[in-house]
């Protein structure tokens, strides 16, 4: 073993625990978010007892859920019911590698890395089917074949509406996205060029979006009034902490993407807004906006999830290929014309 | 050298481990779990090969797509077990099929090892951009644009044709 | 970088594999995914040759075959769900009538 090899794996190994790190901290703060904003909108208090304003309520629960005992129901295929919450959380982790936090902090800026957030995150529905299988249980038994269903529908929506961008800035890389939304004014994201045609693309991701990670209007996969709890329903302890964990993740990642995608990335609305910065300070301000930018579609997820009522399955199911897919190939073609009949300056 | 040897023998063991699991395991669910784990080893080794889009899009339609559709398929039947009846009508089938796939195996090797494909020239620099989406996407659409436009026939007539066989007669 | 003939070797096993899972065994979905099996190691084999020979055709080879996969895997599957409601059981060997 040389030095230098070991010096790489070990920067790696350094940058995936701070990944790590980052993921738990922001699904902690998610949730303690989650249950403020949902406790003001339907005028309650939500926690505010343990630490300042409830800040330590999650650590806390965290706490609880591990101590918590670890039941694996009689009947239950033991392995699989074991590996199942893994299955389901290592893409939602693995996602992050190239996820652009700000200018130079990515972990690795792949050259496919739109296609390998919709590829390792497709991955997780076969966690959940397994979860929903293994338990032995009809709740969540239904809950898987409503999660098999539902995430393969919505999966061609989304990558049809994520085609849209990488088709106008020319590139698959985060990076290279990012780079074409640049110059400055908020005028120069996706979001507000291209007659519309992102914006569109936007809203049909984010309806897709909040399908795959089984959100308020569409989350009929855990449907706590019809099937208890769905695929998740026999899980408790460690193991349910991780299907809880991923499910902040991901909805972490869906915001994140459409910050990336449609909304400029880490760059400044406003130039005078640290766009002409260099080194560290470039870095710091361009991962505030970031984090900024994405905060703010992580509020319209809880204000949807507090306001929304869920959908039928039928509805679901006939929303997804009768309306959503349609429109997402009517944007692919649409976007390919203007493209490639130059009426957008790229 | 060394380490893409070391990378090659483990991706190579857990692929063919895992391939023979598929064809022996007594359980559909476990037999779809591990053909996961094969494909998953075989776009590792497409990542070896330089050939990123491709790996990706393996993950994309296998894991994500195909086998969701076999698990969908194997619980919708409850095939857990039992379905096989042990009264085979060819029994010499079981055991003449391991001889012959020894056959068919040597005769792969054969025709990779010699003649035509020993021509295969040694490993050099790769062109910019090898692997990656572009590249794909030209050739997709100029040499090859006549079996693309075939594929969409296919995929819509297999479209078709599945809707025709879920549709329930009345 | 290692040779060829590594590569193909595993693909030609991956393939025997495939073959004897279709032979051996008698349970459609298994038999199903040996093909799966099958069309992979014919997979690895093309981007085998691509990478060795330094042209990107066999990618696109690799991209219809999944395609073609796909297509396969849908109406195969609406096939084995149709014989099972049909007759409630779907041993192979007891398929060998040529009318429903």
């Amino acid at each position: 073993m040389n030095k230098e090899l070991l010096l790489t794996a070990g920067i790696h190994l350094l940058v995936a625990i701070v990944i790590l790190g980052f993921i738990l901290f922001v699904v902690m703060y998610m949730i303690w978010g989650l249950r403020r904003i949902m406790g003001f909108m339907q005028v309650r208090i939500g926690p505010n007892r343990l630490g300042w304003q409830g800040l330590l309520q999650t650590p806390a629960d965290a706490l609880k859920l591990l101590q918590k005992e670890d039941v694996i129901p009689k009947g239950a295929d033991r392995w699989l019911f074991t590996i199942a919450p893994i299955i389901v959380f290592v893409p939602a982790y693995m996602v992050y590698v190239v996820m652009p936090f700000g200018d130079g902090l990515i972990a690795k800026d792949l050259n496919i890395g739109i296609l390998y957030v919709s590829a390792i995150t497709s991955i997780a529905v076969i966690g959940i089917v397994i979860a929903g299988w293994a338990s032995n249980n009809k709740w969540s038994l239904l809950g898987a074949f409503r999660a098999a269903a539902q995430l393969v529908a919505y999966e061609v929506p989304m990558i049809l509406a994520l085609c849209v961008p990488v088709i106008f800035a020319g590139s698959l890389r985060m990076g290279g996205i990012i780079e074409a939304q640049e110059g400055g004014w908020f005028t120069n994201w996706f979001i507000f060029r291209g007659y519309g045609i992102p914006a569109l693309a936007f809203l049909i991701y984010m309806a897709a979006g909040l399908a795959e990670v089984n959100h308020i209007p569409f989350d009929i996969m855990e449907a706590e009034s019809e099937l208890v709890a769905g695929f998740n329903v026999e899980y408790s302890g460690m193991k349910f902490a991780l299907f809880f964990l991923e499910e902040f993740a991901a909805a972490f990642t869906i915001c994140a993407i459409a910050v990336t995608l449609f909304f400029g990335g880490w760059h400044a609305p406003f130039p005078f807004l640290g766009e002409n910065l260099t080194g560290i300070a470039k870095m710091a301000v361009s991962l505030f906006w970031f984090l900024a930018k994405t905060a703010v579609f992580v509020f319209v997820l809880m204000w949807i999830r507090a306001t929304w009522p869920r959908v039928r399955v039928d509805q679901l199911m006939n929303f997804g290929w009768k309306v959503m897919i349609p429109m997402g190939l009517f944007i692919l073609l649409a976007a390919g014309t203007v493209v490639t009949l130059g009426w957008v300056k790229l | 050298m060394i380490a893409e040897l070391v990378i090659f023998i483990i991706l190579g063991i857990v692929a063919v481990s895992s391939a023979f699991a598929v064809i022996l395991s007594k359980n559909p669910v476990y037999a779809v779990l591990f053909l996961v784990i094969n494909f998953f080893a075989l776009a590792m080794l497409y990542l070896v090969l330089s050939a990123q889009f491709v790996a990706f899009i393996q993950i994309l339609v296998y894991a994500g797509a195909i086998m969701v559709l076999f698990l969908f398929v194997v619980m919708l039947l409850n095939l857990t077990g039992a379905i096989e009846s042990l009264q085979d009508k060819l029994p010499a089938q079981r055991w003449l099929a391991p001889a012959l796939g020894m056959v068919l195996l040597v005769e792969i090797a054969v025709v990779f090892l010699s003649g035509f494909f020993a021509q295969v020239p040694e490993a050099s620099e790769l062109p910019e951009g090898f692997g990656t989406s572009a590249p794909v996407g030209m050739l997709l659409f100029s040499r090859y644009v006549l079996p693309f436009e075939v594929t969409s026939a296919v995929l819509l007539i297999a479209m078709v044709g599945s809707i025709v066989l879920a549709k329930r007669r009345p | 970088m290692l040779p060829a003939y590594p590569y193909l070797i595993l693909s030609a096993v991956l393939f025997t594999t495939g073959t004897l899972g279709v032979l051996i065994r008698r349970n459609p979905i298994i038999m199903f995914m040996s093909i799966e099996l099958m069309l992979n190691a014919a997979n690895l084999a093309f981007i085998t040759f691509a990478r060795y020979q330094q042209s990107m055709d066999g990618h696109v080879f690799v991209f219809i075959v999944m395609t073609v996969a796909a297509a396969e895997v849908a109406v195969g599957l609406g096939i084995i769900v149709a014989i099972f409601r049909l007759r409630g059981n779907i041993n192979v060997d007891e398929l060998d009538e040529m009318k429903g």
